[in-house]
């Protein structure tokens, strides 16, 4: 349950942020129903929002679907499906979905399908009903700085990027980065400055 | 096309194509701790950067106004353990009253 409140209110959040960016409501809800991973989608329409090129929007996006990747080996030995169940598996693996499967660990790997299962497709309608309604809400706004929708955007992303501040070197590589990406903002194409950070942590990732 | 178009569905495509290779590969070509490590830093790196421009700039100009504000609440909030709809909702509505009454 508070799963879906909170996914619900990220897809609020993500609707009305795709239409204040630009987007269409349409684009909006294809980009939830067929890309379907939060941070990659508020990424791609907070680059092209900022400026930035459809390839710089998609590329920051994919960086950052790649951990969909890594959870689709961890869930893929678990699930076993072939065919078309594969496809819908590889649709629905995002962040909840593994959380809650291998939260479900100690119970057996048939209590882990079913947590993935549950949770990826409660994740799936809850998250368009909302991307939907938010989209609709912004495009019925008019100016989004007179209800504080230009401030929600960034808000939003620092709620993602929060959790994962787990310790000084985490911290200290998220300050890093939001100082060198205003630095190069006036002097670099619009996206790249975003883009060029995932290089600084592929850097320090690996002399680490 | 549009710039909207070509994003919406560039990014629709990689990311499948992302989560289908997942369940594709050998398990042994993503599990190397190297990859591990660098992918948890990634979406830190980006993240960052996203708030940080998305704050502190318009198109490709630097500049102070309301969303300061807004991200300031959404700091207070966050450090108050405060769930994700409270914070974005304190950025939104501080942010709003600022931009409106001066």
């Amino acid at each position: 349950m508070s799963v879906s409140i909170t996914v619900g209110a990220y897809g609020v959040a993500f609707g009305a942020a795709a239409v204040a960016n630009g987007f269409t409501v349409l684009q909006s809800c294809l980009l939830s129903l067929l890309t379907f991973s939060g941070a990659s989608q508020f990424a791609v329409i907070g680059v092209i929002g900022a400026g930035g090129s459809a390839l710089s929007g998609i590329a920051t996006a994919s960086l950052l679907g790649v951990r969909n990747a890594l959870y689709g080996v961890i869930m893929a030995p678990r699930l076993k499906v072939k065919g078309l169940k594969r496809v819908i598996a590889a649709q629905v693996t995002i962040d909840e979905s593994t959380g809650v499967a291998l939260g479900q660990e100690p119970h057996g790997v048939d209590a882990m399908r079913k947590g993935f299962w549950y949770t990826g497709f409660g994740v799936f309608v809850f998250w368009n009903l909302f991307t939907l309604a938010g989209a609709l809400g912004a495009q019925a706004m008019g100016d989004i700085r007179a209800f504080g929708l230009d401030s929600a955007v960034p808000a939003a992303f620092l709620g993602l990027v929060w959790p994962r501040l787990t310790g000084n070197f985490e911290r200290a590589l998220a300050v890093g980065c939001a100082i060198f990406a205003i630095a190069m903002t006036p002097i670099l194409p619009a996206g790249l400055p975003i883009i060029a950070t995932a290089f600084i942590a592929i850097a320090v990732g690996l002399k680490r | 096309m549009t710039i909207f178009w070509i994003a919406t569905i560039g990014t629709s495509l990689m990311a499948f194509l992302l989560k289908y290779s997942g369940h594709s590969v050998p398990e042994r070509w993503l599990t190397h701790p190297k990859i591990q490590k660098v992918n948890a830093l990634i979406p830190i790196a980006l993240l960052s950067a996203l708030v940080a421009v998305q704050s502190f700039s318009e198109k490709s100009q630097l500049m102070i106004d309301q969303r300061l504000v807004g991200l300031c609440a959404a700091i207070t909030a966050l450090l108050l353990k405060a769930p994700f709809p409270v914070v974005v909702l304190s950025a939104a509505v501080s942010s709003a009253a600022v931009y409106n009454w001066f």
